[in-house]
């Protein structure tokens, strides 16, 4: 059922290979075929401008009111590519290589390959467009470090990285819309996908303003609609963000991959209450200066950093980690955090936080230096916590960021439905079990600038254009259904709020399927999860109608999916018995008794994978909700880079 | 952490035929920490608690970046703190017992859609009649071909910096748009990546503002006062220069 198409040859030479033997489609048939591209972050943006420039007709839709405002508006740190401007001994195969690891070896390699091959051509596009990348003196682009790599690959523009990117693909969409390529439809949701013969040929939408419902049809149909990290109800993510559009497309037929590999990002600002609605990352590119530690006694908790002295201090990820520091990727950054917060070595008035201290580098660099580096994400959590990181450390804990898991798709980024296909954050392919910071701007500009561009062509070229209308009964059907689906819930009229269930669902996916997992947990978790999946539908409450701007209906669209995805995300975490990446099974570890460690290769408390039973990819065949969905690998193989034990001591 | 009892003044409008007006509402026992949205969310939930309609706005990364939210405060466009967006603000800001006016975002080019949330759309339209950089993907050459001097790249930075979230409007009296119109021409107008297309994009991008109704600049700069990213008015003249110069260029063909 999964067939990769993956290309035969040297990892080097699949995609050029792969580029020649596909089929073309002649400039004046382009024209002819109709594409949706659901989502207009960088990922959907940057395909949308492009598939438009190319000559194809293009619909992009998107939930908030202009395209520009896609979440990817909210990345701060940076962008990786292999351009070794630096001179550090950066290149292609490098980025491959700390990519793979990065992932835990979980990440299919001829993709990631690709990845990091198209890289440079995303900066100099990026550039071309007036993206004002940071430069130094004499005028060329700078860059910056990001976590686990030893290089300098990452380029930024200032903490606004995910914003000016964004507005360069913002920009070349509105040269398509005005072009006439783009026809851009905004504040419009997609509620379901609609597949004629098997094959995917539509969406249906719904205007969120009228309320009105209706059908698009095209020759293919192309998601790129973010990440699902919102079924934890606390993330980084934007309130908008949800499963939904990849999650109705598994329910017809598409297979979802690795749902239970989720990135928890080591520095986030902690909780502080329940009326919290998000939690709000402080970049990565923090730790290019910042200092992470903990006091070496529980009983220093309570006072003042600026009371306990050095040697009091445990910088635990340079004890840990002496060749990368406090650059140690996320996984591990997030893992050593809450190591230390359950020896009750924690600070903050919760006890769940660490310090990230700027002390030294002001002493080292100068405040002016710092407030040019950081500036804006000093004030950020100046703003938030009300108090001043120039003169006292941050205070930080890991939070629910990014999504690895997605919808399947092949190498031509094509999911096991025919027609469907999915970029960016919503689809699986590169990150493995963990992804690298600055790692998702670069693939979703790769996906939709410079892959699906060539990949989309040998399933458009089997295809007759404009075949399928919604004028099919098929579009009718789906229609009726998402009606139905729309005056259900509005019907339900019970006492409780779509945000308390997501609320629940989010303590106890954090509890049972965070960032420990083990296999009495996730049975809970699935036990309890229909339970409240049940409530929900007897007892939410959406007031207003269906025909106006409703908040609460949009948003109980999303939960109602959450509360089924949940249960995909715990399954695949039970049945995945290994510790990999972001995915850490408490049962799956390296104890001072394994070999391994004995053999100086690894510490105690790290994640052990279980390379034998578990290289492949999950992806999952949906079976009905509430039943238990059904299992499908795709094998992972290895041949440019050995399988290792993942070190970064 | 001391929490905050308020009474809130608070737009209700159905939908963009409704006529709108301002609701009272009690806001309880609000923590000190949260943010100003998330007091509405709180005042939301007991509303939806007690059967009502919850208060519309729009809102979406709650970082201060997706220029989403849009709402006038007391009369300030994300309120009285300097250079932050409302889902900045937070309610330490505010004392026990205040008043709070929640209005949307007023133009008179952007239709009220519900509550507090407002169609900014003429925005978009801007951009599409020429904000932006005619290149094809795939055409660029090595990004470092093309040294950009250090100030220049700077400048265009800080007027990149902009959110488009039209606070400046909504800030003026008389609706001018035109502190975004500069700040969006001058990000690419400063670059050697732009100048071939400057003339063009400044007239094209002057003309849709125009077209869609946004009125005149009478120099008076709510805008700078109230936009979350500082964006200077310097870019107002940098724009008057370029439209002069552009014209001219234009009429002499
Ligand atoms: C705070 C933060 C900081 C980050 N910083 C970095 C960084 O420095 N470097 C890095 O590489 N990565 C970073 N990331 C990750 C990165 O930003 C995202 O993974 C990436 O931008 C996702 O892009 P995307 O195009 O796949 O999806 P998104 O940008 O999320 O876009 C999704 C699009 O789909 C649309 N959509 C979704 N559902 C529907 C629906 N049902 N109907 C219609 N439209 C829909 C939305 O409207 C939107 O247009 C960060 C993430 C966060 C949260």
């Amino acid at each position: 059922m999964l067939n990769s198409n993956i290309p035969s040859g040297p990892i080097e030479q699949k995609w050029t290979k792969h580029k020649f033997e596909s089929k073309l489609i002649n400039p004046a048939n382009k024209r002819k075929y109709k594409i949706i591209v659901v989502g207009s972050g960088l990922a959907g943006g940057s395909a949308a401008s492009t598939l438009a420039e190319l000559g194809y007709q293009v619909s992009c839709f998107c939930y908030q009111d202009s395209p520009r405002r896609a979440h990817s508006i909210a990345a701060q740190g940076g962008i990786n590519a292999a351009k070794n401007y630096r001179n550090d001994g950066d290149s292609v195969q490098r980025l491959f290589y700390d990519t793979v690891k990065g992932g835990d070896f979980r990440s299919r390699e001829a993709n990631v390959y690709r990845l990091a091959e198209v890289s440079n051509a995303i900066i100099d596009q990026a550039t071309a467009q007036g993206v004002p990348f940071a430069r130094e003196y004499g005028g060329l682009l700078d860059n910056r470090s990001f976590g686990g790599a030893q290089v300098s690959r990452t380029f930024y523009a200032r903490g606004q990285t995910g914003q000016q990117l964004l507005i360069g693909v913002y920009q070349s969409l509105a040269k398509e819309i005005s072009r006439g390529g783009v026809t851009m439809h905004s504040r419009t949701e997609m509620l379901d996908l609609v597949t004629v013969d098997g094959h995917a040929k539509g969406i249906v939408v719904r205007d969120m303003v009228t309320g009105e419902i209706s059908s698009h049809a095209a020759d293919a149909v192309i998601l790129a609609t973010g990440g699902y990290g919102n079924a934890f109800f606390l993330s980084t993510n934007a309130m908008g963000c949800n499963v939904m559009a990849a999650f109705r497309a598994h329910k017809r037929g598409a297979c979802f991959a690795n749902p239970c590999y989720t990135q928890i990002h080591p520095t986030c600002i902690p909780v502080s209450g329940e009326y919290q609605s998000k939690l709000t990352l402080m970049s990565e590119s923090l730790r290019n200066d910042g200092r992470i530690w903990v006091p070496k006694n529980a009983a220093d908790c309570g006072k003042k950093p600026s009371d306990i002295p050095e040697e009091d201090r445990d910088y635990y990820l340079e004890r840990k980690y002496p060749a990368f520091g406090n650059l140690a990727p996320r996984d591990i950054a997030s893992r050593a955090a809450k190591e230390a917060c359950d020896d009750g070595r924690g600070i903050g008035p919760s006890g769940l936080g660490v310090y990230l201290d700027f002390r030294d580098p002001i002493a080292r660099l100068g405040e002016d230096t710092i407030r040019a580096r950081y500036g804006n994400l000093f004030q950020m959590y100046e703003k938030i916590t009300g108090e001043n990181p120039y003169t006292s450390p941050m205070r930080i804990y890991p939070a629910v960021h990014y999504t690895m898991g997605g919808l399947w798709v092949d190498y031509n980024l094509m999911s096991n439905l025919p027609g469907l296909h999915v970029l960016g954050e919503a689809n699986f392919s590169d990150h493995g079990a963990n992804r690298l910071g600055a790692s998702a701007l670069m693939q979703g500009l790769a996906d939709g600038y410079f892959v699906i561009p060539a990949t989309i062509a040998p399933y458009l070229a089997s295809q007759t254009p404009g075949s399928v209308t919604t004028d099919a009964p098929e579009f009718k059907k789906v229609e009726e259904e998402v009606r139905e689906r729309v005056g259900q819930l509005i019907d339900i009229t019970g006492s409780r709020t779509v945000d308390s269930f997501h609320r629940e669902l989010g303590h106890l996916l954090w509890d049972k399927c965070g960032m420990a997992r083990d296999k009495a947990g996730l049975k809970e978790a699935l036990k309890l999860i229909p339970k409240i999946r049940e409530q929900f539908w007897k007892d939410v409450r959406i007031p207003g109608s269906g025909n106006n701007v409703n908040a609460e209906l949009e948003k109980a669209g999303r939960v109602a999916d959450f509360l089924e995805f949940a249960e995909l995300l715990c399954h695949d975490a039970h049945d995945r018995e290994e510790s990999c990446g972001g995915h850490f099974r408490s049962e799956h570890q390296f104890t001072d008794k394994s070999p391994e460690v004995k053999a100086g290769k690894t510490q105690p408390g790290e994640a052990k994978r279980n390379d034998e039973k578990f290289s492949y990819v999950a992806a999952w065949e949906f079976k009905g909700v509430g039943k238990k969905p059904k299992l499908h690998k795709e094998a992972l193989k290895y041949e440019a880079v050995k399988q290792a034990i993942r070190s970064y001591a | 952490m001391a929490n905050l009892n308020l009474t809130l003044k608070v737009w209700r409008q159905l939908n963009a035929d409704d006529h709108g007006r301002i609701e009272t509402y009690e806001a309880k026992n609000i923590p000190n920490e949260a943010s100003f949205l998330e007091m509405l969310d709180i005042v939301n939930e007991r509303i939806l608690v007690d059967g009502g309609e919850p208060i519309h706005f729009d809102h979406d990364c709650r970082e201060g970046i997706c220029g989403m939210c849009s709402l006038t405060i007391n009369g300030i466009p994300h309120g009285k703190d300097k250079g932050v967006t409302v889902c900045q603000l937070h309610m330490r800001s505010f004392k026990d017992g205040d008043t709070i006016w929640i209005e949307p975002f007023r133009s008179r080019v952007f239709p009220i859609l519900r509550d507090l949330m407002v169609d900014r759309t003429a925005f978009d339209r801007i951009i599409e009649a020429g904000g932006y950089i005619d290149i094809r993907t795939g055409a660029a050459q090595d990004a470092n071909n093309l040294p950009v001097e250090k100030d220049k790249a700077e400048a265009a930075f800080e007027a990149a910096a902009c959110i488009g979230c039209a606070a400046c409007v909504a800030a003026c009296k008389n609706s001018s748009a035109m502190l975004f119109v500069s700040a969006k021409a001058a990000h690419l107008n400063y670059l050697p990546q732009g100048a071939p297309e400057k003339q063009k994009r400044t007239l094209a991008m002057v003309r849709q503002m125009d077209a869609e109704g946004f009125g005149n600049c009478t120099n008076q700069y709510e805008c700078e006062a109230v936009c979350p990213k500082e964006i200077s008015a310097d870019n107002i003249a940098k724009l008057n220069r370029d439209y002069v110069i552009s014209s001219a260029k234009e009429a002499v063909g």
